[in-house]
Protein backbone atom coordinates (compact mmCIF):
# COMPACT_ATOMS: atom_id res chain seq x y z
CA UNK A 1 0.00 0.00 0.00
CA UNK A 2 1.16 3.55 -0.60
CA UNK A 3 1.63 5.90 2.32
CA UNK A 4 1.41 9.62 1.55
CA UNK A 5 4.27 11.66 2.94
CA UNK A 6 4.53 15.44 3.05
CA UNK A 7 7.26 17.74 4.29
CA UNK A 8 6.16 20.31 6.87
CA UNK A 9 7.98 22.87 8.96
CA UNK A 10 8.15 21.70 12.59
CA UNK A 11 10.01 23.95 15.00
CA UNK A 12 13.28 24.73 13.26
CA UNK A 13 13.38 21.70 11.00
CA UNK A 14 11.76 20.29 7.90
CA UNK A 15 9.87 17.18 8.98
CA UNK A 16 8.77 14.39 6.73
CA UNK A 17 5.42 13.19 8.06
CA UNK A 18 2.71 10.70 7.16
CA UNK A 19 0.08 12.56 9.21
CA UNK A 20 -2.78 13.86 7.00
CA UNK A 21 -2.49 17.32 8.54
CA UNK A 22 -4.43 20.26 7.10
CA UNK A 23 -2.61 22.36 4.49
CA UNK A 24 -0.92 25.64 5.43
CA UNK A 25 -2.66 28.84 4.36
CA UNK A 26 -2.50 29.66 0.69
CA UNK A 27 0.45 31.53 -0.77
CA UNK A 28 -0.44 35.14 -1.33
CA UNK A 29 -2.93 35.28 1.57
CA UNK A 30 -3.19 38.88 2.77
CA UNK A 31 -2.19 39.14 6.43
CA UNK A 32 -2.64 42.22 8.63
CA UNK A 33 -1.54 41.79 12.25
CA UNK A 34 -2.98 45.23 13.18
CA UNK A 35 -2.51 46.08 16.88
CA UNK A 36 -4.51 46.67 20.07
CA UNK A 37 -7.98 48.10 19.48
CA UNK A 38 -7.82 50.15 22.68
CA UNK A 39 -5.22 52.30 24.41
CA UNK A 40 -3.10 50.79 27.17
CA UNK A 41 0.18 49.03 27.82
CA UNK A 42 0.59 45.66 26.14
CA UNK A 43 1.16 42.91 28.69
CA UNK A 44 0.73 39.93 26.38
CA UNK A 45 0.98 39.56 22.63
CA UNK A 46 0.62 36.08 21.13
CA UNK A 47 0.21 34.78 17.61
CA UNK A 48 -1.98 31.69 17.47
CA UNK A 49 -0.97 29.42 14.62
CA UNK A 50 -3.68 28.15 12.30
CA UNK A 51 -5.54 25.14 13.81
CA UNK A 52 -4.09 25.69 17.31
CA UNK A 53 -5.65 26.42 20.71
CA UNK A 54 -4.78 29.34 23.02
CA UNK A 55 -5.67 30.34 26.54
CA UNK A 56 -4.85 32.98 29.11
CA UNK A 57 -6.00 34.35 32.41
CA UNK A 58 -7.13 37.91 31.70
CA UNK A 59 -7.20 39.94 34.93
CA UNK A 60 -10.16 42.17 35.76
CA UNK A 61 -10.00 45.45 33.86
CA UNK A 62 -7.57 44.18 31.23
CA UNK A 63 -8.68 44.18 27.60
CA UNK A 64 -8.14 41.32 25.16
CA UNK A 65 -7.93 42.38 21.51
CA UNK A 66 -8.38 39.55 19.03
CA UNK A 67 -7.07 40.33 15.55
CA UNK A 68 -8.44 38.45 12.54
CA UNK A 69 -5.04 38.51 10.84
CA UNK A 70 -5.98 36.73 7.63
CA UNK A 71 -9.65 37.71 7.48
CA UNK A 72 -12.73 35.58 8.15
CA UNK A 73 -10.91 33.27 10.54
CA UNK A 74 -13.22 32.03 13.26
CA UNK A 75 -11.92 32.40 16.82
CA UNK A 76 -14.07 30.03 18.87
CA UNK A 77 -14.05 31.32 22.43
CA UNK A 78 -15.03 30.11 25.92
CA UNK A 79 -14.81 32.21 29.08
CA UNK A 80 -14.66 31.03 32.71
CA UNK A 81 -14.43 32.79 36.05
CA UNK A 82 -10.73 32.22 36.73
CA UNK A 83 -11.37 31.45 40.40
CA UNK A 84 -14.49 29.32 40.03
CA UNK A 85 -14.72 27.65 36.65
CA UNK A 86 -18.20 26.33 37.47
CA UNK A 87 -19.24 29.85 36.53
CA UNK A 88 -18.70 30.16 32.80
CA UNK A 89 -19.90 31.91 29.67
CA UNK A 90 -23.58 31.41 28.92
CA UNK A 91 -25.15 32.03 25.53
CA UNK A 92 -28.76 32.20 26.78
CA UNK A 93 -27.95 34.59 29.62
CA UNK A 94 -25.98 36.83 27.27
CA UNK A 95 -28.70 36.90 24.62
CA UNK A 96 -31.67 37.23 26.97
CA UNK A 97 -30.16 40.11 28.96
CA UNK A 98 -29.35 42.07 25.82
CA UNK A 99 -32.48 41.06 23.92
CA UNK A 100 -30.53 40.45 20.70
CA UNK A 101 -29.20 37.37 18.93
CA UNK A 102 -25.92 38.90 17.77
CA UNK A 103 -22.87 40.18 19.63
CA UNK A 104 -21.81 43.78 18.98
CA UNK A 105 -19.93 46.60 20.71
CA UNK A 106 -21.45 47.02 24.17
CA UNK A 107 -22.57 43.40 24.46
CA UNK A 108 -22.06 42.11 27.97
CA UNK A 109 -20.83 38.50 27.93
CA UNK A 110 -22.64 36.96 30.87
CA UNK A 111 -22.11 33.86 32.96
CA UNK A 112 -24.47 31.01 33.69
CA UNK A 113 -25.29 32.90 36.90
CA UNK A 114 -26.17 36.03 34.94
CA UNK A 115 -23.09 38.01 35.94
CA UNK A 116 -20.90 40.00 33.52
CA UNK A 117 -17.67 38.16 32.69
CA UNK A 118 -16.48 40.43 29.87
CA UNK A 119 -17.78 43.35 27.81
CA UNK A 120 -17.23 44.03 24.13
CA UNK A 121 -15.52 47.45 24.10
CA UNK A 122 -14.59 47.57 20.42
CA UNK A 123 -15.80 45.68 17.36
CA UNK A 124 -14.89 46.24 13.74
CA UNK A 125 -17.41 43.99 11.98
CA UNK A 126 -21.16 44.34 11.83
CA UNK A 127 -22.02 41.45 14.11
CA UNK A 128 -20.35 38.55 15.87
CA UNK A 129 -21.76 35.07 16.35
CA UNK A 130 -22.57 33.13 19.49
CA UNK A 131 -25.21 30.80 18.04
CA UNK A 132 -23.16 28.52 15.78
CA UNK A 133 -21.15 26.70 18.43
CA UNK A 134 -17.92 24.86 17.81
CA UNK A 135 -16.99 22.32 15.18
CA UNK A 136 -15.87 18.85 16.23
CA UNK A 137 -14.68 15.63 14.67
CA UNK A 138 -17.98 14.11 15.72
CA UNK A 139 -20.33 16.80 14.39
CA UNK A 140 -18.32 16.85 11.17
CA UNK A 141 -19.60 13.30 10.55
CA UNK A 142 -23.15 14.67 10.68
CA UNK A 143 -22.62 17.73 8.53
CA UNK A 144 -20.13 16.47 5.92
CA UNK A 145 -19.86 12.70 6.24
CA UNK A 146 -17.95 9.99 8.10
CA UNK A 147 -14.87 10.66 5.97
CA UNK A 148 -14.22 13.93 7.85
CA UNK A 149 -14.00 12.44 11.33
CA UNK A 150 -10.20 12.28 11.31
CA UNK A 151 -9.92 16.05 10.80
CA UNK A 152 -9.00 18.32 13.68
CA UNK A 153 -11.81 20.39 15.21
CA UNK A 154 -12.46 23.15 17.72
CA UNK A 155 -13.75 20.72 20.32
CA UNK A 156 -10.35 18.99 20.18
CA UNK A 157 -8.69 22.34 20.80
CA UNK A 158 -11.08 23.16 23.64
CA UNK A 159 -10.50 19.78 25.29
CA UNK A 160 -6.72 19.94 24.89
CA UNK A 161 -6.53 23.43 26.36
CA UNK A 162 -9.13 22.75 29.05
CA UNK A 163 -7.16 19.70 30.21
CA UNK A 164 -4.33 22.05 31.21
CA UNK A 165 -6.65 23.59 33.81
CA UNK A 166 -8.21 20.37 35.06
CA UNK A 167 -11.31 20.95 32.93
CA UNK A 168 -12.88 18.41 30.59
CA UNK A 169 -15.83 17.54 28.38
CA UNK A 170 -18.41 18.46 31.04
CA UNK A 171 -16.96 21.98 31.13
CA UNK A 172 -17.52 22.73 27.45
CA UNK A 173 -20.58 24.87 26.74
CA UNK A 174 -21.92 26.84 23.79
CA UNK A 175 -19.31 29.38 22.77
CA UNK A 176 -18.61 32.63 20.98
CA UNK A 177 -17.30 32.65 17.41
CA UNK A 178 -15.43 35.86 16.76
CA UNK A 179 -15.38 36.74 13.05
CA UNK A 180 -17.84 33.98 12.07
CA UNK A 181 -21.07 34.88 10.30
CA UNK A 182 -24.23 32.96 11.25
CA UNK A 183 -27.33 34.78 10.05
CA UNK A 184 -30.78 33.75 11.21
CA UNK A 185 -33.04 34.35 8.25
CA UNK A 186 -36.71 35.32 8.29
CA UNK A 187 -37.94 31.73 8.00
CA UNK A 188 -35.58 30.57 10.74
CA UNK A 189 -32.94 29.19 8.38
CA UNK A 190 -29.63 29.35 10.21
CA UNK A 191 -26.13 28.46 9.08
CA UNK A 192 -22.54 29.50 8.59
CA UNK A 193 -22.13 31.67 5.50
CA UNK A 194 -19.39 33.81 3.97
CA UNK A 195 -17.85 36.06 6.59
CA UNK A 196 -18.13 39.81 7.10
CA UNK A 197 -14.59 40.26 8.31
CA UNK A 198 -11.29 41.07 6.58
CA UNK A 199 -7.57 40.99 7.32
CA UNK A 200 -6.74 43.12 10.38
CA UNK A 201 -10.32 43.42 11.68
CA UNK A 202 -10.54 43.34 15.47
CA UNK A 203 -12.76 42.80 18.45
CA UNK A 204 -11.79 43.87 21.96
CA UNK A 205 -13.30 42.48 25.16
CA UNK A 206 -12.70 43.83 28.67
CA UNK A 207 -12.56 41.47 31.62
CA UNK A 208 -15.10 42.42 34.28
CA UNK A 209 -13.46 39.99 36.69
CA UNK A 210 -10.45 37.67 36.45
CA UNK A 211 -11.34 35.30 33.63
CA UNK A 212 -9.87 32.28 31.91
CA UNK A 213 -10.29 32.67 28.15
CA UNK A 214 -9.89 29.61 25.93
CA UNK A 215 -9.78 30.12 22.17
CA UNK A 216 -9.67 27.65 19.32
CA UNK A 217 -8.24 28.98 16.08
CA UNK A 218 -10.83 27.07 14.10
CA UNK A 219 -9.43 24.24 11.90
CA UNK A 220 -12.62 23.76 9.89
CA UNK A 221 -12.05 23.41 6.13
CA UNK A 222 -15.51 22.16 5.14
CA UNK A 223 -17.46 25.40 5.53
CA UNK A 224 -16.86 29.13 5.00
CA UNK A 225 -16.17 30.01 8.67
CA UNK A 226 -12.46 30.24 7.82
CA UNK A 227 -12.85 31.20 4.18
CA UNK A 228 -11.54 27.66 3.41
CA UNK A 229 -8.07 28.95 4.32
CA UNK A 230 -7.01 28.73 7.99
CA UNK A 231 -4.94 31.73 9.04
CA UNK A 232 -3.34 32.99 12.30
CA UNK A 233 -4.98 35.00 15.06
CA UNK A 234 -3.26 37.62 17.18
CA UNK A 235 -4.17 37.91 20.86
CA UNK A 236 -3.14 41.13 22.61
CA UNK A 237 -3.83 41.86 26.27
CA UNK A 238 -3.57 45.45 27.42
CA UNK A 239 -3.76 46.98 30.88
CA UNK A 240 -6.47 49.52 31.63
CA UNK A 241 -5.66 53.15 30.95
CA UNK A 242 -5.81 54.93 34.29
CA UNK A 243 -4.82 58.29 35.71
CA UNK A 244 -5.19 60.21 32.46
CA UNK A 245 -8.83 61.15 32.76
CA UNK A 246 -9.56 64.78 33.47
CA UNK A 247 -11.09 65.02 36.93
CA UNK B 1 -5.13 28.89 -9.61
CA UNK B 2 -8.54 29.13 -7.90
CA UNK B 3 -8.58 29.35 -4.13
CA UNK B 4 -10.46 26.69 -2.18
CA UNK B 5 -13.13 29.28 -1.41
CA UNK B 6 -13.75 29.74 -5.14
CA UNK B 7 -14.82 26.08 -5.29
CA UNK B 8 -17.60 26.66 -2.76
CA UNK B 9 -20.71 28.77 -3.05
CA UNK B 10 -21.59 29.69 0.51
CA UNK B 11 -23.08 33.17 0.37
CA UNK B 12 -26.46 32.22 1.86
CA UNK B 13 -27.71 29.69 4.36
CA UNK B 14 -29.29 27.50 1.69
CA UNK B 15 -26.19 27.69 -0.52
CA UNK B 16 -24.02 26.71 2.46
CA UNK B 17 -26.36 23.83 3.22
CA UNK B 18 -26.14 22.53 -0.34
CA UNK B 19 -22.36 22.92 -0.32
CA UNK B 20 -22.05 20.98 2.95
CA UNK B 21 -24.37 18.21 1.81
CA UNK B 22 -22.48 17.79 -1.48
CA UNK B 23 -19.39 16.83 0.50
CA UNK B 24 -20.99 13.54 1.54
CA UNK B 25 -19.93 12.23 -1.87
CA UNK B 26 -16.28 12.47 -0.83
CA UNK B 27 -14.38 9.86 1.13
CA UNK B 28 -11.09 9.30 2.91
CA UNK B 29 -8.75 6.39 3.59
CA UNK B 30 -8.91 7.32 7.27
CA UNK B 31 -12.43 6.98 8.53
CA UNK B 32 -14.89 4.93 10.53
CA UNK B 33 -17.27 2.67 8.61
CA UNK B 34 -20.85 2.95 9.87
CA UNK B 35 -22.42 0.52 9.91
CA UNK B 36 -19.27 -1.52 10.49
CA UNK B 37 -20.44 -4.14 7.99
CA UNK B 38 -19.69 -1.61 5.20
CA UNK B 39 -15.94 -1.84 5.84
CA UNK B 40 -13.99 -2.70 2.67
CA UNK B 41 -11.34 -4.44 4.80
CA UNK B 42 -13.31 -7.07 6.75
CA UNK B 43 -10.90 -9.82 7.87
CA UNK B 44 -11.38 -13.26 6.33
CA UNK B 45 -13.77 -15.46 8.25
CA UNK B 46 -15.48 -12.63 10.13
CA UNK B 47 -19.26 -12.44 9.78
CA UNK B 48 -20.00 -8.89 8.57
CA UNK B 49 -23.26 -8.97 10.51
CA UNK B 50 -21.38 -9.50 13.78
CA UNK B 51 -19.14 -6.45 13.33
CA UNK B 52 -19.60 -3.67 15.86
CA UNK B 53 -16.64 -1.44 14.98
CA UNK B 54 -14.70 -0.87 11.76
CA UNK B 55 -12.32 2.03 11.36
CA UNK B 56 -9.03 3.00 9.76
CA UNK B 57 -7.06 5.27 12.10
CA UNK B 58 -4.93 7.87 10.33
CA UNK B 59 -1.20 8.13 10.90
CA UNK B 60 -0.93 10.36 13.96
CA UNK B 61 -4.62 9.76 14.72
CA UNK B 62 -6.53 8.30 17.62
CA UNK B 63 -9.79 6.57 18.37
CA UNK B 64 -11.75 5.21 21.32
CA UNK B 65 -14.68 2.88 21.93
CA UNK B 66 -16.73 1.25 24.64
CA UNK B 67 -17.06 -2.46 23.89
CA UNK B 68 -19.20 -5.26 25.30
CA UNK B 69 -17.65 -8.14 27.22
CA UNK B 70 -16.69 -10.89 24.78
CA UNK B 71 -15.96 -8.56 21.87
CA UNK B 72 -13.14 -9.58 19.53
CA UNK B 73 -10.92 -6.62 18.61
CA UNK B 74 -8.55 -7.00 15.69
CA UNK B 75 -5.80 -4.52 14.80
CA UNK B 76 -4.28 -4.78 11.32
CA UNK B 77 -1.05 -3.13 10.23
CA UNK B 78 -1.30 -3.21 6.42
CA UNK B 79 1.85 -1.13 5.80
CA UNK B 80 4.16 -2.43 8.52
CA UNK B 81 4.42 1.13 9.83
CA UNK B 82 1.54 1.31 12.33
CA UNK B 83 2.14 1.50 16.05
CA UNK B 84 -1.03 0.93 18.08
CA UNK B 85 -0.65 2.43 21.55
CA UNK B 86 -3.42 1.04 23.73
CA UNK B 87 -5.05 1.87 27.05
CA UNK B 88 -7.82 -0.29 28.51
CA UNK B 89 -10.33 0.50 31.25
CA UNK B 90 -13.23 -1.31 32.85
CA UNK B 91 -15.97 0.68 31.10
CA UNK B 92 -18.24 0.44 34.14
CA UNK B 93 -15.67 1.62 36.67
CA UNK B 94 -12.90 3.35 34.73
CA UNK B 95 -10.65 3.76 37.76
CA UNK B 96 -9.97 0.09 37.06
CA UNK B 97 -7.50 0.25 34.19
CA UNK B 98 -4.55 -1.39 32.50
CA UNK B 99 -1.74 -2.10 34.92
CA UNK B 100 1.38 -2.74 32.86
CA UNK B 101 3.44 -3.94 35.81
CA UNK B 102 0.95 -6.71 36.64
CA UNK B 103 0.55 -7.41 32.93
CA UNK B 104 4.24 -8.41 32.83
CA UNK B 105 4.75 -9.75 36.35
CA UNK B 106 1.73 -12.02 36.76
CA UNK B 107 2.35 -14.07 33.56
CA UNK B 108 6.10 -14.09 34.25
CA UNK B 109 6.68 -12.72 30.74
CA UNK B 110 7.99 -9.37 29.44
CA UNK B 111 7.00 -9.74 25.81
CA UNK B 112 3.38 -9.54 24.71
CA UNK B 113 2.15 -12.28 22.42
CA UNK B 114 -0.65 -14.74 21.86
CA UNK B 115 -2.24 -15.78 25.14
CA UNK B 116 -0.88 -12.81 27.08
CA UNK B 117 -3.33 -11.24 29.56
CA UNK B 118 -3.78 -7.47 29.75
CA UNK B 119 -4.45 -7.09 33.46
CA UNK B 120 -5.95 -4.37 35.62
CA UNK B 121 -4.71 -3.50 39.07
CA UNK B 122 -7.71 -5.30 40.55
CA UNK B 123 -6.47 -8.82 39.83
CA UNK B 124 -8.72 -9.14 36.82
CA UNK B 125 -8.06 -9.67 33.16
CA UNK B 126 -9.36 -6.83 31.00
CA UNK B 127 -8.44 -8.46 27.69
CA UNK B 128 -6.58 -11.45 26.32
CA UNK B 129 -4.22 -11.26 23.35
CA UNK B 130 -5.92 -14.09 21.48
CA UNK B 131 -3.98 -13.97 18.21
CA UNK B 132 -0.75 -12.35 17.07
CA UNK B 133 1.07 -12.67 13.77
CA UNK B 134 3.53 -9.84 14.48
CA UNK B 135 5.35 -10.72 17.69
CA UNK B 136 6.82 -7.21 17.76
CA UNK B 137 5.25 -5.34 20.66
CA UNK B 138 6.29 -3.35 23.70
CA UNK B 139 5.17 -2.89 27.29
CA UNK B 140 8.21 -0.94 28.56
CA UNK B 141 8.32 2.42 26.82
CA UNK B 142 4.71 3.61 26.91
CA UNK B 143 3.92 6.30 24.40
CA UNK B 144 5.40 9.66 23.44
CA UNK B 145 4.89 12.87 25.44
CA UNK B 146 4.78 16.44 24.16
CA UNK B 147 8.27 17.04 25.55
CA UNK B 148 9.66 14.01 23.75
CA UNK B 149 7.87 14.67 20.48
CA UNK B 150 8.85 18.35 20.44
CA UNK B 151 12.48 17.44 21.04
CA UNK B 152 12.62 14.74 18.39
CA UNK B 153 10.28 16.08 15.71
CA UNK B 154 9.95 19.80 16.49
CA UNK B 155 6.20 19.43 17.00
CA UNK B 156 3.82 17.59 19.33
CA UNK B 157 0.32 19.06 19.01
CA UNK B 158 -2.59 16.89 17.87
CA UNK B 159 -3.30 19.22 14.93
CA UNK B 160 0.32 19.27 13.78
CA UNK B 161 2.59 17.01 11.73
CA UNK B 162 3.87 15.03 14.75
CA UNK B 163 1.23 14.46 17.45
CA UNK B 164 2.43 12.94 20.71
CA UNK B 165 0.72 9.81 21.97
CA UNK B 166 -0.10 11.41 25.31
CA UNK B 167 -1.72 14.43 23.62
CA UNK B 168 -3.94 12.05 21.66
CA UNK B 169 -4.72 9.89 24.71
CA UNK B 170 -5.68 13.10 26.55
CA UNK B 171 -8.28 13.87 23.89
CA UNK B 172 -9.53 10.29 23.69
CA UNK B 173 -9.86 10.14 27.49
CA UNK B 174 -11.70 13.48 27.57
CA UNK B 175 -14.40 12.02 25.34
CA UNK B 176 -15.22 9.70 28.24
CA UNK B 177 -15.01 12.22 31.06
CA UNK B 178 -11.47 11.19 31.97
CA UNK B 179 -8.58 13.60 32.50
CA UNK B 180 -4.78 13.42 32.26
CA UNK B 181 -4.59 11.79 35.70
CA UNK B 182 -6.43 8.84 34.14
CA UNK B 183 -3.59 8.05 31.72
CA UNK B 184 -1.45 5.23 33.13
CA UNK B 185 1.46 3.62 31.26
CA UNK B 186 0.29 2.11 27.98
CA UNK B 187 1.35 -0.81 25.78
CA UNK B 188 1.96 -0.75 22.04
CA UNK B 189 1.57 -3.24 19.22
CA UNK B 190 3.48 -3.71 15.93
CA UNK B 191 6.84 -2.13 16.82
CA UNK B 192 8.99 -4.38 18.96
CA UNK B 193 11.52 -3.74 21.70
CA UNK B 194 13.88 -6.24 23.34
CA UNK B 195 15.87 -5.89 26.56
CA UNK B 196 19.54 -6.74 26.25
CA UNK B 197 21.48 -8.49 29.00
CA UNK B 198 22.81 -5.16 30.28
CA UNK B 199 19.29 -3.68 30.26
CA UNK B 200 19.65 -1.76 27.01
CA UNK B 201 16.37 -1.38 25.17
CA UNK B 202 16.82 -2.33 21.54
CA UNK B 203 14.26 -1.25 18.99
CA UNK B 204 13.33 -4.17 16.74
CA UNK B 205 10.70 -2.31 14.76
CA UNK B 206 8.11 -3.98 12.63
CA UNK B 207 7.64 -7.58 11.55
CA UNK B 208 6.61 -6.17 8.16
CA UNK B 209 3.35 -5.33 6.45
CA UNK B 210 0.22 -7.40 6.85
CA UNK B 211 0.35 -8.56 10.46
CA UNK B 212 -2.46 -8.44 12.98
CA UNK B 213 -3.20 -8.69 16.68
CA UNK B 214 -6.51 -9.81 18.13
CA UNK B 215 -7.86 -9.18 21.63
CA UNK B 216 -10.84 -10.56 23.51
CA UNK B 217 -12.63 -8.18 25.87
CA UNK B 218 -12.97 -10.10 29.14
CA UNK B 219 -14.83 -7.23 30.80
CA UNK B 220 -16.84 -4.35 29.33
CA UNK B 221 -14.00 -2.22 27.97
CA UNK B 222 -13.23 1.36 27.26
CA UNK B 223 -10.33 1.25 24.82
CA UNK B 224 -8.21 4.23 23.81
CA UNK B 225 -5.95 3.92 20.76
CA UNK B 226 -3.23 6.31 19.58
CA UNK B 227 -1.40 5.56 16.33
CA UNK B 228 1.96 7.32 16.68
CA UNK B 229 5.60 6.28 16.21
CA UNK B 230 7.14 4.25 19.02
CA UNK B 231 9.34 6.32 21.38
CA UNK B 232 12.39 4.29 20.37
CA UNK B 233 11.67 4.42 16.65
CA UNK B 234 14.99 4.90 14.90
CA UNK B 235 13.39 6.82 12.01
CA UNK B 236 14.22 10.54 12.41
CA UNK B 237 11.08 11.67 10.63
CA UNK B 238 7.47 11.08 11.71
CA UNK B 239 6.64 7.95 9.77
CA UNK B 240 3.70 5.87 10.90
CA UNK B 241 1.17 3.94 8.83
CA UNK B 242 -2.60 3.61 9.01
CA UNK B 243 -4.12 1.27 11.59
CA UNK B 244 -7.17 -0.81 10.75
CA UNK B 245 -9.54 -1.85 13.51
CA UNK B 246 -12.39 -4.33 13.36
CA UNK B 247 -14.40 -5.59 16.32
CA UNK B 248 -17.18 -8.15 16.41
CA UNK B 249 -19.44 -9.86 18.87
CA UNK B 250 -18.15 -12.96 20.62
CA UNK B 251 -17.94 -14.73 23.95
CA UNK B 252 -15.42 -14.00 26.69
CA UNK B 253 -12.93 -16.68 27.65
CA UNK B 254 -14.67 -19.49 29.53
CA UNK B 255 -13.84 -22.80 31.16
CA UNK B 256 -13.90 -24.70 27.87
CA UNK B 257 -11.19 -22.55 26.28
CA UNK B 258 -7.70 -24.05 26.55
CA UNK B 259 -6.30 -20.69 27.67
CA UNK B 260 -8.64 -20.69 30.70
CA UNK B 261 -6.28 -23.08 32.46
CA UNK B 262 -3.09 -22.28 30.57
CA UNK B 263 -1.42 -21.19 33.83
CA UNK B 264 -2.53 -21.04 37.48
CA UNK B 265 -2.21 -17.24 37.54
CA UNK B 266 -4.18 -16.79 34.34
CA UNK B 267 -6.84 -19.22 35.53
CA UNK B 268 -7.38 -17.12 38.68
CA UNK B 269 -7.43 -13.92 36.59
CA UNK B 270 -10.21 -15.34 34.41
CA UNK B 271 -12.10 -16.53 37.49
CA UNK B 272 -11.83 -13.06 39.01
CA UNK B 273 -13.16 -11.38 35.86
CA UNK B 274 -16.02 -13.90 35.57
CA UNK B 275 -16.83 -13.39 39.26
CA UNK B 276 -17.08 -9.62 38.68
CA UNK B 277 -19.17 -10.03 35.54
CA UNK B 278 -21.58 -12.53 37.04
CA UNK B 279 -22.11 -10.44 40.17
CA UNK B 280 -23.00 -7.48 37.97
CA UNK B 281 -25.33 -9.59 35.85
CA UNK B 282 -23.25 -9.14 32.70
Amino acid sequence: MTITTTVRTAGDRALRTTVPVAPPFAEGTVLDAAGPAVAGAVVRDDTVAPLAPWSAIVPAGHVLTIVDVGGNQSADCLIYDAHDTDERYSVPDTLAWQGNAYIREGSVLRSNLGHPLMTVVANEIDRQDTIGGACSKESNTLRYGQHTEYQHGCRENFLAEASRYGLGARDLVSNLNWFMNVPIEADGALGIVDGLSAPGKRVAIRAERDVLVIVSNCPQLNNPCNDFNCTPLRMIVTTPTTGTDAA
Amino acid sequence: MPSLADLHQTDSVRASQADARAQAALTSEHRPFRPASTSPHIPDGVDPGALTWAETVAPGGYTHKVLARGTRIRFDDPSGLACAHILLYNALEPWERLNVADTLKIPWQAYLGEGHPLLSGEGRILATVSADTSGRHDAFCGTTTDAFSAQKYGSSAPQGPAPSGRALFTLAAAKHGLTPRDLPPSVSFFQGVRVEEDGALTFLGSAGPGTFVELIAELPLLILVANVPHPLDTEEDYVVGPLRIHAWRGAPTGEHDPRFTSSPELNRAYLNSIDYAEARGL
